[in-house]
């Protein structure tokens, strides 16, 4: 074998990485995995018969998927930063928070602590600045 | 012979087509957005601009793949994708064309140019798909071309590399050239720019980064290639990542790209929103008037 040897990335310092960027989670195989069925629960409701029954009696809804406690508790509040600890990722919850007929702004901006009129200020001025929340580690 | 011959991208917000129902397109908020639109829109409608068939590139958001079935590289072979539920009932657009002899062609020759794509036929498209077509062709009865729908995973990691979409580009490129039937075929990469949509740190909006990606797209685009997906997460949000879908797009174009169109603007609610014309430099047209826009808050000087 004459050809160059393949350079491959190491999944260790690559997923290691992602703990580094203050107030985000990256969504990987090990959320995925814990959070599989609170998402599959989200995307159940891209049907209307069970968004209707979803809206009628939440709690017995949530009962029929195989949710931890603190899952259908964080649905139940609709705490979207709760929920993503929890394994769920946005795309997926964006069907629940439709039901709702709320917004991604909505949404995003209840995750960050502000109100959703100093959510919405902060974007029309130019959104939130990288500078200090690249890295934990560097302080950047 | 088919031609690629022209890349769009695209933002693909979904407030943009809430905007359009609303009635709102027009008003202080949305307005500059959808003026930026505008010269995109007249250019397109030109006969000699209107593509045969498009292939787009954009991500499936938890619509017609579910955490049962996470393809990387997708193809959509069939004759019709229907615009999907995705909460709030399918947003009330055309169902979308399929060209499955086009789409078949390219999947099999991906596949023997070693990219391992995974094939549709039945798949619902959502606002990543039907955004940029609302975008570009308003809101006619009828899509005015055929649509190839090539998702890409960006939602669950790692999604592809730079590298790895850049590539794709190139195989696209060559498997559209090797077609016999005579078509006018655009690649359009959707999504980005700079956003974040969960935790604390929602809201980030990168200019710099956005601006500077653009550049390098244009005239750089295999050294942008080579950046890793942690320099997206840092600079552009959690999903910015979706920007590497417009490195699909680039390396459908060959190497030297004339700049025909180039709209930036902060923020499309969480985001900031880019779209660009590219053609292949041999064959470019001239370019739009004026050919830069920058609106909203990415007018104001840095601090
Ligand atoms: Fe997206």
């Amino acid at each position: 074998m004459t050809e160059k040897k393949k350079e491959r990335i190491n999944i260790h310092e690559y997923l290691a990485q992602f703990d580094d960027i203050p107030g985000t989670r990256v969504f990987t195989a090990q959320r995925a995995r814990k959070g599989y069925w609170l998402n599959q629960f989200a995307m159940s409701l891209m049907k209307e018969e069970n968004r209707e029954r979803f809206k009628a009696d939440e709690k017995a809804y949530l009962d029929e998927w195989d949710l931890t406690d603190a899952a259908k508790q964080a649905v139940l509040d609709r705490d979207y930063n709760a929920m993503i600890d929890e394994g769920g990722n946005v795309y997926y919850l964006s069907k629940l928070f439709s039901t709702d007929g709320k917004s991604f702004q909505f949404a995003a901006g209840s995750m960050t602590g502000m109100t959703q009129e100093e959510y919405a200020e902060m974007m029309i001025k130019g959104g939130r600045s990288p500078e200090g929340v690249r890295s934990i580690k560097e302080g950047r | 012979m088919a031609r690629v011959t022209t890349g769009i991208t695209s933002s693909h917000i979904p407030a943009l087509g809430a905007a359009i129902q609303t009635g709102k397109s027009r008003d202080d908020y949305w307005g500059p957005v959808f003026g930026g639109y505008d010269s995109i829109k007249e250019w397109i409608a030109k006969e000699e601009n209107m593509p045969d068939v498009v292939v787009l590139v954009y991500n499936d958001h938890a619509s017609a793949f579910d955490m049962n079935c996470i393809p990387t590289f997708a193809i959509g072979c069939g004759e019709v994708f229907k615009p999907a539920d995705e909460g709030w009932g399918p947003r009330p657009v055309p169902d979308v064309i399929g060209h499955p002899d086009l789409a078949w062609h390219i999947a099999q020759s991906l596949i023997l140019d070693d990219f391992d794509m995974c094939i549709f036929n039945q798949m619902d498209v959502d606002h990543g798909c039907t955004i940029p077509l609302s975008m570009m062709f308003g809101e006619p009865e009828e899509w005015p071309c055929k649509v190839i729908p090539l998702p890409v995973n960006v939602v669950c990691y790692p999604p592809p590399s730079g590298a790895r979409c850049f590539a794709l580009g190139d195989s696209i490129k060559a498997a559209v050239e090797s077609f016999p039937e005579d078509l006018n075929v655009h690649v359009w990469g959707t999504g980005g720019m700079s956003h974040q949509l969960q935790g604390p740190r929602a809201g980030l909006i990168n200019k710099e980064f956005d601006l500077n990606f653009i550049d390098q797209l244009i005239n750089d685009p295999e050294t942008l290639s080579k950046m890793p997906h942690i320099d997206y997460l840092r600079e552009a949000g959690s999903e910015g990542i979706e920007l590497v879908m417009w490195l699909i797009m680039r390396g459908a174009l060959g190497d030297k790209v004339k700049e025909l169109y180039n709209f930036y603007h902060i923020p499309a609610s969480n985001t900031a929103l880019g779209a660009l014309i590219l053609q292949p430099e041999e064959t470019a047209g001239e370019a739009l008037n004026p050919k830069r826009v920058l609106s909203g808050h990415s007018l104001e000087a840095a601090e």
